[in-house]
């Protein structure tokens, strides 16, 4: 019941009267093993969703945090068959926390759409984000995943007009993620007065809990966004605290974890 | 549907061209091409809106360019004759111009007042520049860094038009980042900002437009030989990175069922050691900067990056539509090395007293071969979409002379 994961999960949150905090790390970064350390902390540190990218050539809607740790990921030599491998790993200590992954669509249309979906519902994968599929693009792959009961998340944007809104929530499933400011990846800083409203939109069309994301980088951000969100997705800081921990030395798995604390705590005590 | 009668009905509603072509970008960016699509097809319905572009390609790009007969080549290579199609003779040296000239009066229908590029060998960087600085818009120009030092003449003839260029040092530091750096500005800054791309791939319906901007190539070409010898060519040659001087040449001709068309890819260091940037004869399809197409890429559907002397052809992919003239087998898709493209550049200058730019040089590289192929009696039509001055540094430093 894979999209079961995902929607209990945003359940438990609206039940505790908080958002749900989705976490963000590439596949591969630092390396698979530290990755996979990683991925094993973050349920225990409060996070509720994780979106584990997987790692492209020419990431076009993501900045440079993200854009250095796919560069760093590729170099580990991290594929998307490690990455569903990584999953499946994850899965064995992991049955209830739910993952989604996300990247671009070359390496799920090298994989072949039947197969992406077979072997992502096969190592336990809930959903995917594929950046560079709009709706208008994305029958073959939505039908794939239909097929493994797997979630096709969209994004939803600022640029997303009253028109264009319905077009974009049809089909989906688990959850709408709501991009909070046109541009990329850990680029400008949030400002949640100006997306309220299009959240609470967007969650009317969709019937859907929204999570936002792009440029959530502290607990203060964080716990402005669960005021009015769904979910909050945190992305760049935590893959930048990644990857400093890893680059003096430290323990990238429990730099990880501490920052996810203090965002679940401060999401806690937003409402 | 038989494709061959409908060369003209590409791409569908949908930006395909066959399996290639369509939209893949993030959701930011499709309200934007959306307004682009709808935006190009009123300017279309509108005459004034050619008559006003017509007017600048005559007096401000010198068009049309002159069709050249190569007498000098033709007798070398001993076979069909060849001409060549002068784009190297427009303002600013090269085909790019024809298309920037669209797309800015494009820009200021929509009443964009930003504009950016991309740019490889800097030649769309510098077409870009010149329309920004004419039209008075402000420009910024993103090039791979690597670029930026093999191709320094066009950065400084950019920065003296008044644009801002801004090198790219991600990835292999060339066309391809120098894109996705371009998408990056376009997605944060949706509103204001009109990116004009230089070549006929990137997400519908940019190869559309392109191509449509660059058939003055081919409309003219057709016009001129007729003119001249009272019949269409036996064959066209082009050189394809992207494919838009190609393109250009090619699809007002894609009816005419009796004229061959070749493309030429650059192979690099050769198609067999990897190191090429010819998609179409190396690559498979997959999906890159908003488009299907053929790509340079490995088993995970990651990219590889291409390799040519040529900073131009220095691509891992190739516009849409010449994907599907190779699949329908319309057109033939050929390569050239890196060394033999310099040995046809040396040949042109001192047989034609012609310096070519390095990318139709490629071309150069084959065209005796299909002059040969076509035969005495033939005629075989070379698009030299781009004069050599830009790239005499690289050539010095390829042939081991200081200059």
């Amino acid at each position: 019941m894979p999209v079961g994961r995902l929607s209990n999960a945003f359940a438990r949150a609206k039940a505790e009267n908080r958002a749900a905090l989705v976490a963000y790390v590439m596949a591969g970064d630092p390396s698979l093993e530290v990755c996979a350390a990683i991925l094993d902390a973050l349920p225990k540190a409060g996070v509720d969703v994780i979106e584990l990218g997987f790692p492209f050539t020419d990431p076009m809607a993501d900045g440079p945090s993200i854009q250095r740790a796919g560069i760093r990921a590729l170099k580990n030599g991290t594929t998307l068959r490690k990455t569903m491998a990584l999953v499946a790993q994850f899965r064995q200590k992991h049955p209830e926390t739910p993952l989604i992954v996300m990247g671009y669509l070359n390496p799920v249309e090298t994989m072949g759409y039947d197969a992406f979906a077979r072997h992502a519902a096969d190592v336990g994968i809930d959903g995917a984000i594929i950046v560079d599929a709009p709706p208008e693009e994305d029958a073959e792959l939505r039908a794939a995943m239909q097929a493994s009961d797997l979630a096709l998340i969209r994004l939803a944007t600022p640029t997303t007009d009253a028109k264009r809104l319905p077009a974009v929530v049809a089909g989906v499933s688990g959850f709408v993620y709501y991009v909070s400011v046109a541009g990329i990846t850990g680029d400008k800083a949030i400002e949640t007065a100006d997306i309220a409203e299009a959240v609470a939109e967007v969650r009317q069309a969709s019937g859907l809990p929204v999570a936002v994301g792009f440029g959530i980088k502290t607990p203060e951000a964080a716990a402005r966004t669960a005021k009015i969100a769904d979910g909050v997705v945190v992305g760049s800081a935590l893959v930048d605290v990644i990857a400093s921990a890893h680059e003096t030395g430290g323990d990238a798995a429990m730099a990880a974890a501490l920052f996810c604390q203090s965002l679940s705590q401060a999401i806690a005590q937003a409402r | 549907m038989d494709a061959r009668n409908s060369w003209g009905s590409y791409p569908d509603a949908q930006g395909r061209f066959g399996q290639f072509g369509g939209r893949f970008v993030a959701e930011t960016l499709m309200p934007n091409i959306l307004a682009l699509q709808q935006a190009y097809e009123e300017a279309k319905a509108d005459p004034s809106f050619q008559e006003t572009l017509d007017i600048f390609l005559r007096d401000y790009v010198g068009r049309p360019s002159p069709l050249y007969f190569a007498e000098r080549l033709t007798e070398h290579f001993g076979g069909a004759k060849i001409y060549f199609k002068r784009d190297e003779l427009n303002h600013t040296g090269a085909h790019k111009i024809n298309n920037c000239m669209g797309q800015i009066f494009l820009a200021m229908r929509m009443g964009k007042t930003r504009i950016i590029a991309e740019t490889g060998a800097g030649q769309h960087g510098v077409a870009t520049a010149t329309v920004c600085a004419r039209f008075g818009l402000p420009c910024i120009v993103y090039m791979g860094a690597t670029d930026v030092e093999r191709q320094s003449p066009n950065v400084f003839r950019m920065k003296l038009l008044g644009a801002e260029v801004r090198p790219v040092d991600a990835g292999t530091a060339t066309l391809k980042d120098a894109m996705n750096e371009a998408l990056r500005d376009w997605v944060t800054n949706v509103k204001d900002t009109f990116y004009i791309i230089g070549t006929v791939a990137g997400p519908h319906p940019y190869p559309q437009l392109v191509r449509d901007f660059q058939s003055v190539i081919g409309r003219e070409t057709k016009q001129q030989m007729l003119e001249r010898e009272g019949r269409l060519p036996d064959a066209l040659v082009a050189c394809i990175g992207g494919g838009s001087n190609a393109i250009g040449l090619f699809h007002p001709f894609l009816e005419d069922e009796s004229v061959k068309i070749y493309g030429v890819e650059a192979a690099g260091h050769g198609i067999e050691t990897g190191l090429h940037a010819a998609a179409l004869t190396g690559g498979r399809p997959g999906v890159l900067h908003g488009n299907r197409t053929y790509l340079l890429q490995n088993d995970d559907g990651q990219i590889i990056d291409a390799h040519s002397i040529s900073a131009g052809l220095d691509y891992p992919g190739v516009g849409p539509e010449h994907a599907f003239l190779k699949d329908t087998g319309r057109a033939t898709y050929l390569s050239a090395t890196d060394d033999e493209a310099l040995e046809a550049f040396q040949l042109c200058a001192r047989l034609e007293g012609i310096l070519p730019a390095l990318e139709p040089s490629h071309a150069l590289a084959r065209v005796g071969e299909i002059a040969k192929d076509v035969g005495k009696g033939g005629i075989v039509v070379m698009n030299l979409c781009g004069r050599g001055d830009k790239d005499i540094f690289t050539i010095a430093n390829a042939l081991g002379a200081k200059i």
